[in-house]
C-alpha cells in the first residue's frame, strides 16, 4: 500500500451545510460494473479504501487469526442530494467469505443494488443468498446491460433469481448517469415500502 | 475489472499506528460518518503524522471512508485515530445520527428528490 497521503482538491469537501449521510451498498460478483455505476453518479472521483478481514477459510487457526487476514477494496462515491444530505455509495463483492466486511458497511445501509450480468446469471446465486439469509436489507436487482448480454424478459430473470415478486428489477447501462441514478431511485422508493423506513424522523 | 484487482492476500499492515489497538474508543463510527476538524485546533504537538494529515484533511467536511481513502489506510484503523481525536476534542462528528438507526422516511423522500433531479 501507498503510504503517501493524496490531498483532496478544491470541491471536494462536502458543503458545510451538509450534517446526514446515507449509504446505499453496491453488490455483485467480480467484474459486473458495480465500480461503474458508481463512478456514473458519483460527484467525485471514486475513491478506495482497503479493508482488512479475517476471511472465514477452512482450516483457520483461531490463536492466529492475523495470519489468515486478506484485503478487499472497497470503491465508493459520493452525492450531495440536498442541502442537508450526501449519499454515498459503497461497492463491494457481494461472495461469503466477505461477510465481516459487508456487516459492518450493512449497518445503516438503506439498501442494495445487487448488480448482476445475463452473461453469468450464476455468479448472482451467493449474493443474493448472502442478503436474504443475512440481511433485512431492502434490494433491488439491476441487469447491467453488456453489448453482447442475452436480452432475457424480465419475468425470466426473476424466476431463474428466485426473486420475490417485489423485488425490483432494473435495466441499466452503468455507464450513463441517467440510468445508473433509476437503479438508485428504484431502491429508494421500494425500501420505503419496508416498515423499517416508515417510522418518524431519526 | 479483473478479480486481482478487487481481491488480495498482503501482509498484515501493522497496527503501530493505533498502538497495536484494533478498535476505536467509541463503535458509533460507520464509513459513512461525517467529520470535521474543529475549528482552530491543529493537532496536538504529540500527534502523529497520520493523526496531523488527518486534522488537515478534515477542515472540510469528509466522511470516514473519505478520510481512509485519501489516507491510504483501512477505514477500520482510521476509525481508531479518529475517535482518539474526537476524544481529544480535535474532530467534530458532523452526521450525529446514531449507529443502528435507519434514516427515516422524510430523509429518504429527500434522498429521491435529489436522484430525480439528476
Amino acid at each position: 500500500m501507498d503510504s503517501a497521503t493524496s490531498e483532496p482538491t478544491a470541491g471536494q469537501h462536502l458543503a458545510p451545510s451538509v450534517a446526514r449521510s446515507v449509504k446505499v451498498l453496491v453488490v455483485g460478483a467480480f467484474g459486473v460494473g458495480k465500480t461503474t455505476l458508481i463512478d456514473s453518479v458519483s460527484e467525485i472521483e471514486p475513491l478506495r479504501t482497503e479493508e482488512q478481514i479475517t476471511t472465514a477459510s477452512v482450516g483457520i487457526d483461531p490463536n492466529h487469526p492475523e495470519k489468515q487476514t486478506t484485503t478487499v477494496a472497497l470503491d465508493f462515491g459520493r452525492l450531495t442530494v440536498s442541502e442537508e444530505i450526501a449519499l454515498y455509495m459503497f461497492g463491494t463483492p457481494g461472495q461469503r467469505r466477505f461477510w465481516d466486511l459487508w456487516a459492518g458497511l450493512a449497518d445503516g445501509a438503506v439498501g442494495a443494488l445487487v448488480m448482476v450480468d445475463t452473461r453469468s446469471i450464476e455468479a448472482s446465486f451467493e449474493v443474493l443468498d448472502q442478503l436474504e439469509l443475512r440481511t433485512k436489507m431492502p434490494f433491488a436487482v439491476v441487469i447491467n446491460q453488456f453489448p453482447d448480454s442475452p436480452q432475457y424478459p424480465v419475468e425470466r430473470i426473476r424466476a431463474a433469481l428466485d426473486l420475490l415478486p417485489t423485488t425490483p428489477i432494473v435495466r441499466c447501462d452503468a455507464r450513463n448517469r441517467t440510468s445508473s441514478a433509476q437503479a438508485l431511485i428504484q431502491l429508494v422508493e421500494h425500501a420505503l415500502t419496508f416498515p423499517a423506513f416508515q417510522k418518524a424522523p431519526a | 475489472m479483473s478479480q486481482g484487482d478487487e481481491y488480495r492476500d498482503h501482509p498484515v499492515r501493522s497496527y503501530v499506528l493505533t498502538s497495536g489497538r484494533a478498535h476505536p474508543t467509541r463503535n458509533t463510527l460507520r464509513p459513512e460518518t461525517l467529520l470535521v476538524a474543529v475549528d482552530g485546533r491543529p493537532a496536538p504537538t504529540t500527534a502523529t503524522r497520520q493523526q496531523r494529515d488527518l486534522v488537515r484533511l478534515c477542515r472540510g467536511t469528509l466522511a470516514l471512508a473519505e478520510v481512509a481513502a485519501y489516507l491510504a489506510l483501512p477505514v477500520s484503523l482510521v476509525a481508531v485515530l479518529v475517535s482518539d481525536l474526537v476524544d481529544s476534542g480535535h474532530l467534530t462528528i458532523r452526521s450525529n445520527h446514531q449507529a443502528h438507526v435507519l434514516p427515516g422516511r422524510d430523509i429518504l423522500e429527500k434522498v429521491l428528490d435529489g436522484l430525480r433531479n439528476i
